[in-house]
């Protein structure tokens, strides 16, 4: 009996370290390349439980997930009209043929981004040279994009890559030209400032100008107005002093003569040289007639 | 075991165990617990109790270890988590928060993912909107000018599996999604629009370009908001920048300023024309009131005229040639009777007889006025007289010397 229970211990023990060697387990995340003396024997993508024969097999994971190269350092780039950009980008890939990426990079990570960042550059910088910088910036981003992603997927097919995405993050002007882009800036700016003061400037004027015409035409209007209701009025008095006057006039030359005298001479400042043989005086002299 | 071994203990103290001392300690061990159950079956008709003993405390092990491997597959989901079931490396299911079991190691495995909470990355800036990163904000426009934009993303996870499984960094890609596609927005837009009326546009377009991206990677993250926290010109140029947006303010301080005059001018005008027609209409009534009257009194003096023509004739030049003489200087000239040479100094009589006019404007004494005329020839003392007598009369003339 107890012979036998050591036995058992011993032999769960060996069956234990059998199964450890002969099973693995490939992760959801992981593609597995099963290996047979060195000589690739089976790819397995899909994620579970497998075997192998110990000691004869040996297995290899690598990544499936989506990886990114993102290139570091911004470089300069060549557009159509010879100007210089700085670009920098970064790239989606995944390993979809594991078999085929172990026999073309031996499953090296590095050799692989090396291998795709230059294809990646070449590609890109074709379709800049093609390109103005306006097109560049804005117009023809996303076909660069496109365009270069389909030329860098063919390519990475060959060491079992699939490119799922290039994207252009900066695409900006070197430092130098930066500056020059400033100081155009800020001309442009005072241009538009100077333009809004002159045109404010201008508006003020016109409404003003237009007040004063305003004014002008208001108080010429008001006045035109006035002499035409004045001369109503005097026409309406003219009437009536010819209707009265008519009465009498001789009568009422004597009687506007008389006022008018008065009006004339009041002031002690009328210095008057008087005939007395005027009418007035016509009793100065003497009492005149009686009787008469 | 190993770990409670006191031998272990003190061999650690020392220096790296001893693989020799272990196996011999466990090899003792071992042979303490069989040889103890060994003596049973080594004695004929030994004790069964002790293998029998032996025989339910090894079952109880078994059970022990076998509970405690069960117990090991417990988890606890928090409200704010998903949990994630890995059936030998292959994704199996999410699981919802609350107390679950998973099948323990090797067997299966379970990842917990942080689910609502709301994560947030900053382009352009780090913690603080003044610690600017220009690498990240300075980006070119459309129409080729620079401009320096900082912006928050803020996301959660969707899809934990895909979060968990289809990406190598899934949170980097959010920064790269944001980089690459702000760029791209900016790009395609003019400089005014971004910096001014196009800010909201310019995120809600970055979002929906960023969604786009993350979904082609399958990295299970929803973006749910790109808040521009600043969209400026560049430093070089902001001064430039605040003086255009000062000139847009002068503009309209001098609009303003136009208006204000013309708010002043135009009603003051309106004020002064009504102020003419008032002044028109006042003077209309007043003329023709004025004739009425005139004509009224001239009138009646007709009336009485006709009556009496002759003397009322006389009587009128006679009180009117009264009031004229008794009002302004007079020298009589009696030509007939002295035909010899006259001298009239008329400056100096002009002269003293000015002070007295200014003295005397409103009403004058009879006396001083004829203190003035006594070098004049004749000056009769009736005429002052009859000055009293014609005052009615003197009050009417007044009156009607103020028409004009």
């Amino acid at each position: 009996m107890n012979k036998y229970f050591g036995n058992l211990v011993v032999g769960v023990v060996a069956l234990l370290i059998l199964l450890s060697l002969s099973v693995f387990v490939v992760d959801q995340r992981q593609n597995a390349v099963v290996f047979q003396l060195g000589e690739v024997s089976s790819v397995k993508t899909k994620p579970g439980l497998y075997f192998k024969t110990p000691l004869m097999q040996n297995v290899r994971f690598f990544d499936s997930r989506i990886q990114t190269l993102d290139s570091t350092e911004p470089e300069l780039y060549i557009t159509a009209e010879k100007k210089n950009v700085m670009v920098d980008f970064f790239v989606k890939w995944r390993i979809t043929n594991v078999k085929q990426f172990y026999i073309s990079v031996s499953g090296d990570m590095k050799r692989a981004q090396t291998r795709l960042m230059q294809t990646v550059n070449a590609a890109l910088r074709e379709e800049f040279g093609k390109r103005t910088i306006h097109e560049v910036i804005s117009g023809d981003r996303d076909q660069i994009m496109q365009d270069v992603r389909a030329k860098t997927d063919t390519d990475a097919k060959k060491i079992g890559i699939q490119v799922l995405d290039v994207r252009l993050k900066r695409v900006d002007f070197p430092p130098e030209i930066s500056d020059s882009v400033y100081r155009r800036m800020d001309a442009e700016r005072k241009r538009v400032a100077n333009q809004l003061r002159a045109t404010g400037n201008a508006e003020s004027e016109q409404i003003r100008a237009d007040a004063d015409r305003q004014r002008q035409v208001i108080l010429a209007d008001a006045y035109r107005k006035a002499q035409k209701i004045k001369g109503e009025g005097d026409a309406k008095a003219t009437d009536i002093y010819a209707a009265a006057f008519g009465k009498n006039p001789e009568f009422y030359a004597f009687y506007r003569s008389l006022d008018a005298y008065k009006q004339s001479f009041s002031s002690k400042k009328d210095m008057m040289v008087i005939d007395p043989s005027s009418a007035f005086f016509k009793y100065l002299k003497g009492a005149g007639k009686q009787g008469k | 075991m190993g770990l409670n071994d006191p031998q272990w203990g003190n061999k650690n103290g020392g220096g790296p165990p001893d693989l020799d001392d272990i196996l011999r300690n466990l090899n003792r061990k071992l042979a303490s617990l069989l040889g103890n159950k060994g003596g049973g079956p080594s004695g004929p008709g030994g004790e069964p109790p002790t293998h029998r003993n032996f025989g339910s405390s090894a079952g109880l092990i078994v059970v022990i270890v076998v509970l405690l491997w069960f117990a090991s597959g417990f988890y606890i989901v928090d409200a704010s988590q998903r949990g994630v079931v890995l059936r030998f490396g292959k994704y199996t299911e999410s699981t919802m928060p609350g107390p679950r079991w998973h099948w323990p190691y090797p067997v299966e495995s379970v990842e917990l993912v942080n689910l609502s909470q709301v994560r947030t990355i900053e382009i352009g800036y780090r913690d603080n909107v003044k610690n600017k990163i220009p690498r990240e904000s300075l980006m070119l426009t459309d129409d080729e000018n620079i401009i320096d934009i900082q912006f928050a993303v803020q996301y959660f996870l969707k899809d934990p599996a895909a979060y968990l499984f289809n990406n190598r960094d899934p949170d980097q890609n959010v920064r790269q999604a944001a980089e690459t596609a702000i760029r791209e927005v900016v790009g395609k837009n003019k400089m005014d629009f971004v910096l001014y009326e196009g800010r909201e546009q310019v995120a809600a377009e970055t979002t929906k370009l960023m969604q786009g991206i993350l979904d082609r990677y399958k990295s299970g993250i929803l973006i749910s908001k790109v808040t521009m926290q600043n969209a400026q010109p560049p430093q070089q140029v902001q001064a430039a920048f605040e003086d255009a947006v000062k000139a847009g303010q002068d503009r309209e301080r001098q609009k303003n300023e136009g208006q204000a005059y013309a708010n002043d001018v135009v009603p003051r005008a309106k004020g002064a024309a009504a102020r003419l027609m008032q002044e028109a209409e006042g003077y209309k009534q007043s003329v023709i009131a004025r004739a009425q009257g005139d004509s009224s009194r001239f009138k009646q003096i007709l009336a009485a005229y006709n009556k009496a023509p002759r003397v009322t004739r006389e009587r009128m030049y006679i009180d009117t040639m009264q009031q004229i003489l008794s009002d302004t200087t007079k020298i009589m000239v009696d030509q007939k009777n002295s035909n010899n040479l006259l001298y009239l100094p008329l400056d100096k009589l002009i002269q003293s007889t000015n002070p007295d006019a200014a003295s005397s404007s409103g009403t004058r004494p009879p006396g001083k006025s004829s203190a003035g005329k006594s070098s004049s020839k004749g000056v009769s003392q009736e005429e002052k007289d009859a000055a009293a007598l014609r005052a009615p009369d003197t009050l009417l003339t007044r009156d009607r010397g103020d028409r004009p």
